[in-house]
C-alpha cells in the first residue's frame, strides 16, 4: 500500500467527496463505520504487481463465495441438526471445527452462516449502485436543480448514525433477510450517489465530452458511451469499500440479535452464540471461528480495494 | 463565515426536522389497532371511539406529530410500557455509560496513533512505516462485535486481568469503574486507530514535503519541534473533523459492547426495549441519539470554522 506517490496528493478523498472541509469528506465510509480510507492514486507511472496478498484475499473471497453458494451441495451435516452425544467438542476428524453447546456442527453452521452476511453486503450495495449510481450519473452530468436537490438529500439521510436508524426501522418493521437488506440498500443509496456524482461530474467538463457533445451525441450516449466507463473503476472500488461497511452493521444487528431470525446462522449472531451463557469459558471456538472468518473477510474486501484503487489510479483531476 | 455558518445550521433544523417526522411516523407504520391492544378484542365500538379520543389518536396525523413534537421539547418522550419510566430518564441514566466508552477510547486511540503516525510518517515506506500501515488496515477489519469477544476470551475469561461483566458508576468507585471500562473501550478503538492514524500519516507526509519545513529545517529546529509545532498542527484539524464524524461508528460500537459487558447505557436500554417491543423507549432514544449526533456534527463544524477559518472559502 505505501507508496510514494502518496506523497504527491493526499488530499483527493476531500475533494472526490467533499464540498465540506478536509477530512470531513470521508463522511460516507464513515458512516458505514469503515474508514477514512483515502481514495488517492497511488502510482501513477509505475503499475506495481497486485502482489501476493491480493491473490490470497480474492482466493478467501472466492472460497467464501463457493462454500456459501454450494453449502448444500458438498457432503456438510445440517446446521441446526442437534448432536446430543457431541457437545462441546474440539476439532476432530468428524467436526473438522468442533462441535456447540448443542451438538451442532460449528463448520456446517460457519459455512451456512455466511450466505447472510454475502447476500446482505452485496444486495444491499447492489441496490446502492444501481439507484445510487444512476442518480450520481445524470446529477453530475446535468447538474442544475435537480444535482442541488439530490444533493442536499443526499446529505439528510447521510446526517443519521446508520445504526440507530437501522435498529429502529428493523424494530418496528420486522427483521428479516429481505428487510435487512432493502434497509440498508437504501442507506447505501446516498453513499453511492455522492461517491458518482462527483466522479461523473468531473468527467463532464473534459475534452473529449465536450467533443462527443458537439459531433451531436445524445445526452444518453454521452453519460453510458463517454462518463460510465471513466467512472466505473471509482464505483467498483468504492462498492467494494461499502460492502464491507454494510457487513459489519448487519454483523453489528445479528450480534445484538436484531437481524434474522434464529435459529438461521449468519456470522453475527454465532460469534453472539459463542459468548453467552458461559460458552466464552467452555467453548471458545464456537465464537472464535465466526471471529476469524469475519475477520479475514472484511480485511481481504478492504484490501481487494484498496489495491484495485491503485490499480486504476483513481485520481484524476477528479477525486 | 457567518453565512457558511448560517447555511450549516439551517442544514441542522432541516436534518432534525426530518428526522423527527421519520422517528414519529415509526410508530403509526406498527400494525394493528391500539384500542385494540389496550381494551381487548371485544370491547364495544364506542367505548373504542372513547378511548381513540382520549388518547388523541382521532386528530388528523399532522397534529398528532405536533402534539409529540411539542411533548418532546418539554422533555416528554412517554413512558416505557414496562416498568413506566419515563424514556427521558432511561435516556439520562444510560448517557453517561456511552460518554465514558467513547472518551476513553478515544483518548487511546489517539494516544496510539499520533505518535505512530508522527514516527513513521518522517521516513515512509521504510519496515516500521510498512508494518504499521499494514498492521493499522488489519484494524479496520476488526469491527467490535469481532474483537471484543475475542478480548474477553483472552484477557477476562483467560487471563482474568479485567472483569467480563459488571458496572460500577464512577462516582461510586473511581478505580474499580475505570478497571471494568477498559475492556470494553479497548474493543471499540480498533477502526479508530486506524482511521486516525492513516489519515494524519498521509497528512503529515504531504505537509513535511511543504518549503516552511525545509525553511524549518534550515534554522536549525529540533526535529521534535518541526513534528509537533510545524507539521503536526495543520494535520490536527482534519483530524478532529474526522473524529467528529467518527462517532457515528462508535454508537454502534458502544452498544455492541454494553451488550457483551452488561453495561447499563443507552444501547443496552435500546436493545432490551427492542427485544421487549417496548415502542416508545425505542422511538425516543432514536431521537435524542439522532438529534445529538447531527448537533455534534454541527459544533464540529463550529469549532472547525474556528480554528481552520480555510473552510468558509471551499
Amino acid at each position: 500500500m505505501p507508496d510514494d506517490r502518496e506523497l504527491l496528493d493526499t488530499r483527493n478523498s476531500d475533494q472526490l467527496l467533499g464540498d465540506r472541509f478536509p477530512g470531513m469528506a470521508a463522511t460516507e465510509e464513515s458512516v458505514l463505520a469503515i474508514s477514512t480510507e483515502h481514495l488517492d492514486g497511488d502510482d501513477v507511472l509505475a503499475r506495481k504487481p497486485l502482489g501476493f496478498l491480493f491473490w490470497f484475499a480474492l482466493g478467501w473471497v472466492a472460497l467464501v463465495f463457493l462454500a456459501a453458494v454450494f453449502a448444500n451441495v458438498i457432503h456438510l451435516q445440517s446446521p441446526n441438526f442437534q448432536n446430543y452425544s457431541a457437545l462441546n467438542q474440539g476439532p476432530s476428524a468428524a467436526h473438522w471445527l468442533g462441535t456447540d453447546d448443542l451438538g451442532r456442527d460449528l463448520l456446517a453452521r460457519l459455512v451456512f452462516g455466511s450466505r447472510v452476511s454475502l447476500i446482505v453486503g452485496f444486495a444491499a450495495v447492489a441496490i446502492g449502485l444501481v439507484v445510487g449510481g444512476t442518480a450520481g450519473l445524470i446529477s453530475g452530468y446535468k447538474g442544475g436543480r435537480l444535482d442541488i436537490a439530490l444533493n442536499a438529500g443526499s446529505f439528510i439521510i447521510l446526517a443519521f448514525p446508520a445504526i440507530v436508524a437501522v435498529i429502529a426501522i428493523v424494530t418496528f418493521w420486522g427483521a428479516s433477510l429481505l428487510h435487512i437488506t432493502i434497509i440498508l440498500g437504501i442507506g447505501t443509496i446516498p453513499l453511492m450517489f455522492r461517491v458518482v456524482r462527483a466522479s461523473s461530474l468531473s468527467f463532464a467538463q473534459r475534452d473529449f465530452v465536450v467533443a462527443a457533445k458537439t459531433m451531436g451525441a445524445t445526452d444518453t450516449r454521452v453519460v453510458l458511451r463517454e462518463i460510465l466507463p471513466n467512472v466505473i473503476p471509482v464505483m467498483v472500488t468504492f462498492s467494494l469499500i461499502t460492502v464491507a461497511g454494510v457487513i459489519v452493521i448487519e454483523g453489528t444487528l445479528a450480534f445484538l440479535g436484531l437481524s434474522v431470525n434464529l435459529p438461521t446462522p449468519s456470522w453475527g449472531n454465532l460469534i453472539n452464540e459463542g459468548t453467552s451463557n458461559g460458552a466464552l469459558s467452555t467453548d471458545p471456538y464456537i465464537m472464535m471461528w465466526p471471529a476469524l472468518a469475519m475477520f479475514m473477510l472484511l480485511w481481504s474486501i478492504n484490501l481487494i480495494g484498496d489495491r484495485l484503487r491503485q490499480r486504476f489510479d483513481i485520481r484524476e483531476g477528479v477525486l | 463565515m457567518a453565512k457558511y455558518l448560517l447555511r450549516r445550521f439551517l442544514q441542522l433544523i432541516v436534518v432534525t426536522f426530518v428526522i423527527s417526522v421519520l422517528t414519529f411516523l415509526l410508530v403509526h407504520l406498527l400494525p394493528g389497532d391500539p384500542t385494540e391492544q389496550l381494551l381487548g378484542a371485544n370491547d364495544t365500538a364506542a367505548n373504542r371511539a372513547i378511548l381513540l379520543k382520549q388518547l388523541g389518536l382521532n386528530l388528523p396525523i399532522w397534529h398528532q406529530y405536533l402534539i409529540w413534537l411539542n411533548a418532546a421539547f418539554h422533555g416528554n418522550l412517554g413512558t416505557s410500557y414496562l416498568d413506566h419510566e419515563s424514556v427521558a430518564h432511561i435516556i439520562i441514566t444510560g448517557f453517561p455509560v456511552d460518554l465514558e466508552l467513547i472518551i476513553i477510547s478515544q483518548v487511546i486511540a489517539f494516544a496510539v496513533a499520533i505518535p505512530l503516525a508522527l514516527v513513521t510518517s518522517r521516513k515512509p515506506n521504510r519496515p516500521l512505516d510498512n508494518i504499521s500501515t499494514t498492521g493499522t488496515f488489519g484494524l479496520l477489519a476488526l469491527p467490535p462485535f469481532v474483537v471484543a469477544p475475542i478480548l474477553v476470551a483472552v484477557f477476562a475469561v483467560g487471563l482474568g486481568w479485567f472483569p467480563a461483566t459488571g458496572y460500577t458508576p464512577f462516582t461510586q468507585s473511581p478505580a474499580t469503574n475505570i478497571h471494568e471500562m477498559i475492556l470494553p473501550s479497548v474493543a471499540i478503538t480498533a477502526g479508530s486507530i486506524a482511521v486516525y492514524y492513516r489519515l494524519l500519516r498521509s497528512d503529515l507526509i504531504s505537509t513535511l514535503q511543504q518549503d516552511f519545513i525545509t525553511m524549518a529545517r534550515s534554522k536549525g529546529l529540533s526535529t521534535r519541534r518541526i513534528m509537533w509545532r510545524h507539521a503536526f498542527r495543520p494535520s490536527s484539524f482534519s483530524l478532529l473533523a474526522a473524529a467528529g464524524i467518527n462517532i457515528g461508528a462508535l454508537i454502534a460500537g458502544t452498544f455492541v459492547v454494553e451488550l457483551l459487558f452488561v453495561l447499563p447505557g443507552i444501547g443496552y436500554a435500546l436493545v432490551q426495549a427492542v427485544e421487549q417491543r417496548d415502542y416508545l423507549v425505542v422511538q425516543g432514544i432514536a431521537l435524542v441519539v439522532a438529534v445529538a449526533y447531527v448537533i455534534l456534527q454541527f459544533v464540529v463544524d463550529f469549532v472547525f470554522t474556528i480554528v481552520d477559518p480555510r473552510v468558509v472559502r471551499e
